[in-house]
């Protein structure tokens, strides 16, 4: 059964995340995270930022859930159950730090086959309060067996 | 802090995540896919038991560019392929070599994460401020 690409281009209503310093933290205790100023209130403020920094890959967490929307898209018909994360990109910008409020607009940037399997690529493009780029990801999720 | 030159290497970062890290990271990036964090779940789907968070081994990728450069907010992108999967209790080493200075300011670094020998983020590429 051929893919379904006619959602290419398909853009999502955008979802706003507001960073939390906790969250912050509970964050970078999970992932390891060494830099002091994700964690130490006085560490950041001495290195200049306004509250706590987010580690990068805090991406995942104010941009997953405007992701979630085009995976579940009953126009795409992508087979979750057969789904893996295939690959992942984050170019990032501004600095996010607590305090801030980031909305991510998620859109479809390609959908392809290849040897049985079906590519569906999403992107994910954040912005701060004041409207400057945080983030902008690249979600490549394969499906085996279309 | 390490010099950052084309064809050295990035220091090398090995943790070992614990048994209820994928509880944790779960918590933490709010992904509660059961192939995560229930083990009864995650073989009856035909894994070997619960597997790692791609994206919590991204993150220790992530981690090794920023610990090289001297700093969180020094990783400017970072691009992955998945293969495989990981598995909670088994060390994973990341390491990495500096391809080439894009300019005076930013490097290129090559990089994977490994498990038991296997390649589970290959082929990934950091660009860090430096």
């Amino acid at each position: 059964m051929p893919v379904n690409t006619k959602a290419i281009g398909k853009t999502y209503e955008p979802v706003t995340y507001a960073v939390g310093r906790e969250k912050i933290r509970e964050y970078a205790r999970a992932v390891g995270e060494s830099d002091p100023v994700c964690m130490d209130l006085d560490a950041a403020r001495a290195a200049g930022y306004a509250d706590l920094l987010a580690p990068p890959m805090f991406a995942v967490v104010y941009s997953a859930p405007a992701v979630g929307p085009p995976i579940f898209d009953p126009e795409i018909e992508l087979n979750f159950a057969m789904m893996v994360h295939g690959g992942q990109e984050f170019e990032w910008g501004q600095p996010v730090v607590a305090g801030d409020e980031v909305t991510t607009t998620a859109s479809v940037k390609d959908i392809s086959e290849a040897d049985g399997r079906g590519y569906y690529v999403f992107e994910s493009v954040s912005v701060n309060q004041r409207g400057e780029q945080v983030c902008r990801g690249t979600w490549t999720n394969i499906v085996r067996g279309v | 802090m390490p010099e950052l030159k084309p064809g050295e290497q990035i220091p090398e970062v090995r943790v070992t995540p614990d048994k209820y890290l994928t509880a944790r990271y779960a918590g933490a990036s709010g992904d509660f896919n059961p192939i995560h964090i229930d083990e009864e779940f995650a073989k009856a789907v035909g894994l070997p038991g619960r597997i790692l968070h791609g994206l919590w081994t991204m993150a220790q990728v992530a981690r090794a560019q920023t610990e090289a450069a001297g700093g969180a907010a020094r990783l400017k992108r970072l691009k992955v392929q998945f293969r495989g999967m990981g598995l909670p209790e088994h060390e994973v080493l990341v390491t990495g070599t500096v391809r080439e200075e894009t300019d005076h300011s930013t490097v290129l670094i090559d990089t994977v994460a490994e498990q038991d020998g296997n390649q589970i983020i290959r082929n990934a590429e950091a660009e860090v401020s430096v």
